[in-house]
């Protein structure tokens, strides 16, 4: 049961003579303008998967980052096997014992697996690189925890799930009893989330301890042994798997009861505002990226693309926005053959575009704002005027964008670079939306959003679909693609190979498109 | 506005504290080479007694600071779009000589005769940019190696329509040049301009190309910062890949600019050779393209700054006379000159650091961060199907 008062209710049979393998008393955290972490208790036992839960934004990362010695607490105490230590850095995290699995991959691509793994804490032998005894030591963390590693194979053939068992081999190799995961099944399909659990308990029975981090609520009743619930920066309290159900734990780490789900009503109409009629996008050899893609978004209608990343979607993509040739195939919009037409063209022809990097494609990040707000709309009003931009037209609309959208920066004139990415996202939208498109392009549209700007694009997508606009949904995220879209497409290595009902499949089905272990088309 | 003067303290830190810090290591090693320092900046500072010397001072800085500033422009507006044109040297003197030549070569009323050359010289500066900027689109060629390369290429050719062609001289002479330059082809002196304002008359004439200096200024910043094509090149320079997602198109941004560098490097010998020279010879100035990147990168690529830098180095340039006859070796402007510009590259990097901490630091104050958490007993957000969500899939937010 779920306690939010009585933090003993998970470990009351813990014998005062066993000492934990990671306590944390009382950390706070504070940052400009921000408390992080305020007063956070968190009790780990030895060798059990420890869960903390907590929304996007609650303070999870900032509380691991504490505990790796990334940076130190303002107050509080961090108790490693009973004893207090300070981390001045993550080296020092190591030594004692504590080894850290990020979200994003640290691994390099060109390298092999034993390399990566061994990078940074080389075992030499007389000043030269001591390949036998690495590899004996790999092979040997491999076998003793069910790895299933290949030390020769280059990191860059290798799938989501083999990377971050290399993560897992690299923290092992440098000795650590405690592991941090964060989110480590954000990146993966449901199949490899169990063999990710399958490999958490061969850690568990070798006596290691494992802190999980996650919003997945599922999945941690799964896996986890028990739960701490983090919320607006604070330990709100522990709970046990076994006796909590998800909704018990979602409240708990919303802090308020849950309404039900509204009855979703269409509101796809039937003139088309997109057809994509055989599209092939090359590799820039003859490898087909985006292989003979056929599809048709209406007006009011989301559609959704499923698939895990690297399947082509970034090139579907680019081949409707213009930024990539097409091998063969024509691309329609309103009925109008767009093949040919520039970027530029497209844009100005109604397409909206949400970059799936917004780093990288949607912002001048050592812009102000105001010219983040011409950017992509570089010919239109009312940042423009004639050949000339203006000034004060882009500065007052970047006001009402800020206003409308809920992007919380001092002012027009601040650099895109200091806002969080959740508010560079909801500028991103409401600058899109704001040109009125016929058609918008969303990849990723919530990445790496905090949890209030993700509902607020999430509302912005449904009220524009209401308002009769067509949006091609590109999601890592399952929930996303299912909650939103009205058609779910799923693509596996450059083609269409599904098509689903979203009203009716579950998470999982869809998993077992993307990974191609379902093959019949059509489902739905 | 509180935000705007801080923002302006930041720019001007950098520029300002790289020549300090050039000044002081430009004096330890004046002292080093066992000379007063004190001494040689007294003698650099030292514009003259007499009110007359001192406006001939003050014309000598400002007739090198001319080519200066449009060397630096032609520089700058290449680097606003990330392209590092190299080539300004083998642009300008390409042109010089073709315009000189051309020049010679009619006779036509005043203004047009000049008109002419100045279109010669922009055309031409401007093709040589375009093969840069070409060979980049088409194959790929870095434009870092391909305007090195054409700088020599110019050089030889250059070298070789001069001795050649081109050649005005006559057999034997010491000095091999072009053809004058009829008196309708040059452009007057602003010396009426001086004497108008009360100031003594100086020995030489202050460059009337002055005027068309600033006019291509005052263009150049328009075009940068109030222009929609102005805006896609500054784009392009921030994030090709945002710009080429926005719908500007790279390739031809890429072409467009080298030929805006180009024409702008077509102008640089003009003012010597309009203004003084009136044929190109062996004894052509050189060099001017190479310090219009050191002049662009102290302006900081603004044209205001480059306006600032190349008096700077103009000035400094200047000393380089009397230090001789002070006995002071004149490769101490020259060594002025490179710390100045080490230092300055250093110093910007540090300004842009601080910049970036204090926008964040706004950023930080604005709202709560990503971690201070919106939901003060409020009902959760709604999910994406219009009920509570519970799982998310969107990786964490990156933490304040």
């Amino acid at each position: 049961m779920a306690s939010a008062d009585s933090p003993a209710a998970g470990h009351g049979s813990t014998a005062d003579d066993v000492p934990l393998a990671v306590e944390l008393r009382g950390i706070t955290k504070r940052f400009p303008g921000v408390v992080a972490n305020r007063d956070i208790a968190l009790r780990v036992r030895r060798g059990e998967v420890h869960a903390v839960v907590g929304e996007n934004g609650a303070g999870k990362s900032t509380l691991m980052k504490t505990l790796y010695g990334e940076h130190r607490p303002d107050e509080g105490q961090i108790l490693v096997d009973g004893r207090e230590v300070a981390f001045r850095s993550p080296a020092d995290a190591i030594a004692a014992g504590i080894g850290m699995v990020h979200q994003h991959f640290m691994l390099a691509d060109n390298f092999t697996v034993l390399e990566n793994i061994v990078l940074g804490s080389e075992p030499t032998k007389a000043g030269r690189l001591d390949l036998a005894e690495a590899r004996r030591r790999i092979t040997d963390i491999s076998d003793r925890y069910s790895l299933g590693l290949r030390p020769d194979a280059l990191v860059e053939d290798l799938g989501v799930g083999d990377r971050q068992r290399v993560e897992i081999a690299k923290v092992l190799y440098r000795d650590a009893r405690t592991l941090i995961l964060d989110e480590p099944t954000a990146v993966l399909v449901p199949q490899e989330v169990d063999e990710l659990f399958a490999n958490l308990a061969e850690l568990k029975r070798e006596g290691l301890t494992v802190i999980f981090i996650s919003h997945k609520l599922d999945e941690v009743r799964r896996v986890a042994d028990s739960i701490t619930v983090i919320r607006r920066g604070t330990t709100v309290g522990t709970a046990d798997p076994r006796t909590t159900t998800a909704r018990q734990l979602a409240e708990l780490m919303v802090g308020a009861e849950l309404p039900s789900p509204e009855v979703r009503t269409s509101t796809v109409r039937e003139v088309p505002v997109l057809q994509m009629v055989g599209v092939t996008v090359t590799d820039g050899g003859r490898r087909p990226v985006v292989d003979d893609v056929t599809l048709t978004v209406r007006e009011g209608e989301v559609v959704g693309i499923a698939g895990v990343e690297g399947n082509g979607q970034a090139e579907l993509v680019d081949a409707i926005m213009g930024l990539r040739p097409l091998a063969a195939g024509s691309v329609l919009l309103g009925g109008e053959d767009v093949t040919g037409w520039s970027t530029r063209a497209r844009r100005e022809g109604g397409v909206g575009f949400i970059p799936e990097d917004r780093h990288r494609q949607g912002m001048l990040l050592d812009a102000p704002l105001w010219e983040n707000r011409i950017l992509g709309h570089q010919t239109r009003p009312p940042a423009v005027r004639g050949p000339f931009i203006d000034r004060r037209g882009a500065r007052a609309d970047t006001a009402r964008i800020m206003r409308e959208y809920d992007v919380r920066a001092p002012g027009p004139d601040t650099l895109a670079v200091a806002l969080s990415g959740g508010n560079q996202q909801k500028l991103i939208v409401g600058r899109e939306m704001s040109a009125e498109p016929r058609l918008l392009v969303a990849a990723h549209p919530t990445r790496g959003v905090d949890v209030g700007a993700q509902a607020v694009i999430w509302e912005l997508l449904k009220d524009a679909r209401a308002e009769g606009l067509g949006i091609v949904l590109i999601s890592a995220d399952l929930d996303e693609l299912i909650g939103l879209s009205d058609t779910l497409h799923v693509m596996l290595r450059g083609r269409l190979v599904a098509t689903l009902d979203p009203r009716r499949v579950t998470p999982e089905e869809l998993g077992g498109h993307m990974t191609g272990a379902r093959t019949t088309a059509g489902a739905a | 506005m509180n935000g705007l003067a801080r923002r302006l303290g930041l720019s001007l830190l950098g520029p300002v504290l790289a020549v300090l810090v050039a000044l002081v290591i430009s004096a330890v090693v004046i002292a080093l080479i066992g000379e007063d320092p004190i001494e040689a900046f007294r003698v650099m500072v030292d514009l003259g007694d007499s009110p007359s010397q001192q406006v001939q001072s003050i014309v000598v800085v400002l007739n090198r600071a001319v080519p200066l500033f449009l060397a630096g422009l032609a520089v700058a507006v290449a680097f606003r779009m990330g392209l590092f044109n190299i080539g300004v040297e083998g642009q300008y003197r390409m042109a010089t000589i073709l315009a000189a030549a051309a020049g010679a070569a009619v006779a036509l009323p005043g203004p047009l005769h000049v008109l002419l050359i100045v279109v010669v010289a922009m055309v031409v500066g401007a093709v040589w940019a375009g093969i840069v900027g070409v060979l980049k689109v088409t194959r790929g060629v870095s434009e870092v190696i391909s305007s090195i390369m054409l700088n020599f290429i110019a050089l030889g050719l250059a070298s070789f329509l001069l001795t050649g062609p081109l050649r005005g001289s006559p057999p034997g002479a010491s000095i091999v040049t072009t053809s004058e330059i009829p008196e309708s082809g040059r452009v007057p002196s602003l010396n009426g301009l001086l004497t108008a304002l009360g100031l003594a008359a100086p020995r030489s004439g202050l460059y009337g190309f002055l005027v068309v200096a600033v006019v291509v200024g005052v263009v150049v910043a328009v075009l940068l910062q109030r222009t929609r094509f102005g805006f896609d090149l500054r784009a392009t320079g921030l994030s090709p890949s945002a710009a080429t997602a926005s719908g500007v198109d790279a390739r031809g941004m890429v072409v467009k600019t080298m030929l805006i560098s180009g024409g702008i490097a077509g102008l640089i010998g003009l003012p010597d050779l309009l203004g003084s020279q009136y044929d190109y010879g062996t004894e052509f100035t050189a060099g001017l393209g190479f310090l219009g990147i050191a002049v662009a990168l102290l302006g900081r690529s603004s044209p205001i700054g480059i306006a600032l830098a190349a008096l700077l180095f103009a000035f400094l340039d200047r000393a380089a006379l009397p230090l001789q006859f002070a006995d002071i070796p004149s490769s101490v402007v020259t060594i002025i000159q490179g710390t100045i510009v080490l230092a300055v590259v250093i110093a910007n990097e540090v300004a842009r650091r601080l910049a970036l901490r204090s926008a964040e630091r706004a950023g930080a104050s604005a709202g709560p961060g990503p971690d201070a958490g919106g939901d003060d007993g409020a009902p959760p957000p709604p999910g994406p199907d219009g009920g509570q969500r519970v799982r998310t899939g969107a990786p964490e937010d990156v933490q304040a």
